[in-house]
């Protein structure tokens, strides 16, 4: 048992996948009233609080205080009751507009920068010789499952020290940190499956290790990098402790997690706010899943376990 | 020596000087780089630069004089950050492997490996190695030291409640999100649109807790009695003839109303990785177990399960781990009030509310203690696949 999904392993959701197509020997397909309908339930019920929200979101704030969002479907296409306000008053007055930039301010660096460090390495682990390899590698995956607790009091003291809290670099660095065991870990598990046949070829050609990685391995890692990003991407955009603990809630670094969890302790009835502020700080993941639902499973299983 | 032989000499003497002067030059670029990423208004300074260099001398003198647009220094920050990031790190890389390649054959190839792990090495050095061993260390040093600080984790009544709910979070929560998830698997595996039906499962797994948070709170949300209820739970209880309830603040049921929020998120992940270990079921056996005339029921427990326990154990483990940490739910809905702390929250509340360090520390100790055995687990897997040798 690892904890860890192999990024390659084809499990999706991605309905041109060929592998998703096919039943498992064990589920034929049935008539059955019985299952359709709990599938239906389940699925039903999983959504609502989401549509509660989604729907809330276009209110106008009066009809949220008074009724329930479900009325709407007493009259749809009563256009009047249908608004975008909640949304510009979010953005601009409830500062989640500033947040949202901070996210990708704090995201993309703390995405990208992460990457070029791991794979080096996961290419070292994979396919270099040298002494305490094996030691290394058990620290990178014993370090895989750290809580990320065991890490704030030093780090915060740390960062207070060195002028680095309420900081982008701060912040950007400590992704970093946390991200490398797993997007090590991951691209390890990619990169050592590669044959042999190609990496010794290429030696023999008289390729460099390093134009080996460059030129091969690196674009033959693709689906694992790719996977690793979103993962990341993700990780971090949807991240709160973090965010709390380096940057803060001041309104030059407040991300959107840290802002919404604000309007929560600030405005925790104005619930046209909530409602269009929850579904701006979630709009992003949302286009990430349906776009890239493959990499995006991907990504998601093989790293769920991080700290 | 021949002649020629000592030309060659001195040409790599020569390349080997010139790589190593760029290596140093990149490690400069990369200091210059944080050194200027850690002042904003450096970051100001740089655009005036730039300006006046492509010779918009109004531009700069603008900017001198008004000062400029918040949102235009974030973004020339992140572009910055990412030419430094990444175009920093791979000028080290090019430059310390060229150093390498001019070193005779044997250095070559013992030095090679640790450039390239170096990076990374230095990375977990500092963000985890570094302050494991410090948090262990401070848990024992600061405040009252070993004593009182651990006496705080396991007799402090707060604390104990703190446990209990942990437990809670974690058997409930973990079971709840398994069995739900294997359920759907199951299940959507005998639907036509099996994709399509998964994917509302699975999409809170997307969102992040703050706005699942903020999603549930406006299910569990009260009115007085009289006024109309506008979440969704009162208004079906009220519905059904009861009196309004203010969930969260029902103790001790409020812990429950937060672990569905939980087992919302996490089913998704169950039923996929789970989906995905049924669909690996060998087929023999299923037809084997049919012709023995084996019901779908006895089927799915005597010959389906067994077969799928790495897959359970898999997904049970990692949502046991993120369930441990629990932070972002209890902190935006109740805030551990209401009798519905939990480890994780007391520890970001001690450590930055109450700069109780040393309380905080033993806290996070807590939660290593708990993965030490998955974490043993892992790597000892690792030997037996050989992976790393």
């Amino acid at each position: 048992m690892t904890a860890v999904v192999d990024p390659g392993t084809a499990i999706s959701l991605d309905t041109t996948d060929p592998a998703m197509r096919r039943r498992s020997p064990f589920g034929r397909f049935t008539h059955n009233p019985v299952v359709r309908i709990s599938v239906f339930v389940i699925a039903f019920f999983w959504t609502l609080p989401t549509a509660g929200i989604l729907i809330s979101s276009f209110r106008e704030p009066n009809d949220i205080r008074s009724s329930g969002w479900w009325e709407v479907f007493v009259h749809p296409f009563e256009t009047g009751q249908w608004t975008l306000e909640n949304y510009g008053n979010v953005l601009s007055s409830a500062g989640m507009g500033d947040a949202f930039i901070n996210s990708l301010v704090v995201t993309i660096p703390a995405t990208v920068i992460p990457i070029t460090i791991a794979a080096f390495a996961a290419y070292a682990f994979a396919w270099l010789r040298f002494p305490g390899k094996s030691l290394l590698f058990a620290i990178v995956v014993g370090l895989l499952v750290v809580p990320i607790q065991m890490t704030l009091v030093p780090l915060l003291r740390l960062y207070g020290d060195l002028g680095l809290t309420g900081n982008f670099l701060g912040i950007w660095l400590a992704h970093t940190g946390f991200g490398l065991p797993l997007a090590i870990y991951l691209l390890y598990n990619y990169i050592s499956t590669l044959p042999h046949e190609i990496i010794e070829s290429a030696a023999v050609d008289g390729a460099s290790p390093f134009t080996t990685f460059t030129r091969l391995v690196l674009p033959l890692s693709f689906p694992a990098l790719a996977a690793f990003a979103i993962f990341q991407f993700l990780w971090v955009w949807n991240d709160l402790l973090v965010a709390l603990v380096f940057l803060g809630t001041g309104s030059r670094t407040a991300i959107l997690t840290a802002q919404l969890n604000e309007l929560v302790g600030s405005r925790g009835e104005d619930w046209h706010l909530l409602t269009s502020g929850a579904f701006v700080s979630m709009v992003v993941p949302l286009v990430v899943f349906f776009a890239l639902q493959r990499y995006f499973v991907r990504g998601l299983l093989a790293g769920s376990v991080k700290g | 020596m021949t002649s020629n032989e000592r030309r060659a000499q001195r040409s790599l003497t020569r390349r080997t000087l010139g790589w190593g002067v760029a290596f140093l030059a990149a490690l400069a670029l990369l200091w210059i780089g944080i050194v200027v990423l850690l002042d904003p208004d450096a970051i100001t300074g740089m655009i005036v630069w730039l300006y006046e260099l492509v010779g918009l001398r109004g531009q700069a003198f603008a900017i001198a004089e008004r000062g400029i647009q918040e949102g235009f220094i974030r973004l020339v920050t992140v572009v910055f950050a990412i030419l430094v990031g990444v175009g920093g790190v791979w000028f080290l890389f090019i430059t310390g492997n060229a150093l390498i390649e001019a070193s005779p054959s044997r250095a070559r190839r013992h030095l090679r490996p640790w450039l390239f792990i170096l990076p990374a090495a230095a990375f977990l050095g500092v963000y985890l190695v570094f302050p494991l061993v410090e948090t262990i260390r401070l848990s024992v040093t600061e405040d009252g030291g070993f004593g009182d600080n651990y006496s705080f984790v396991l007799t402090d009544p707060a604390m104990q409640i703190a446990m209990r709910n942990n437990a809670l979070w974690l058997v409930i929560g973990t079971t709840g999100s398994v069995v739900i998830g294997l359920l759907f698997a199951a299940l959507v595996d005998r639907v036509k649109r099996e994709a399509f039906a998964k994917t509302f499962v699975f999409l809170p797994l997307a969102i992040s807790a703050v706005g699942a948070a903020v999603i549930w709170r406006f299910v569990y949300t009260w009115r007085p009695p009289g006024a109309g209820q506008i979440g969704m739970l009162n208004a079906v209880w009220t519905a059904a003839g009861g009196e309004p309830v203010a969930f969260l603040q029902a103790v001790p049921w409020n812990n429950l109303f937060l672990i569905l929020i939980m087992i919302w998120i996490q089913t998704g992940f169950a039923m996929v990785v789970l989906s995905a270990a049924l669909k690996g079921v060998p087929t023999e056996l299923v037809e084997a177990g049919r012709i023995d005339g084996a019901t779908e029921i006895q089927l799915f427990f005597r010959v389906v399960l067994p077969t799928i326990r790495g897959a359970l154990i898999t997904v049970a483990t990692t949502i046991f781990i993120a369930i441990l940490k629990v932070f972002d739910i209890v902190f935006v809905m109740t805030g551990g009030r209401f009798e519905t702390e939990v480890i994780a929250n007391r520890m970001f509340n001690e450590m930055f509310r109450f700069r109780n360090f040393g309380r905080a520390s033993a806290l996070a100790v807590v939660l290593l203690i708990a993965v030490i055995p998955i974490m043993i687990v892992n790597i000892r897997n690792l030997r037996r696949q050989g992976i790393g040798t």
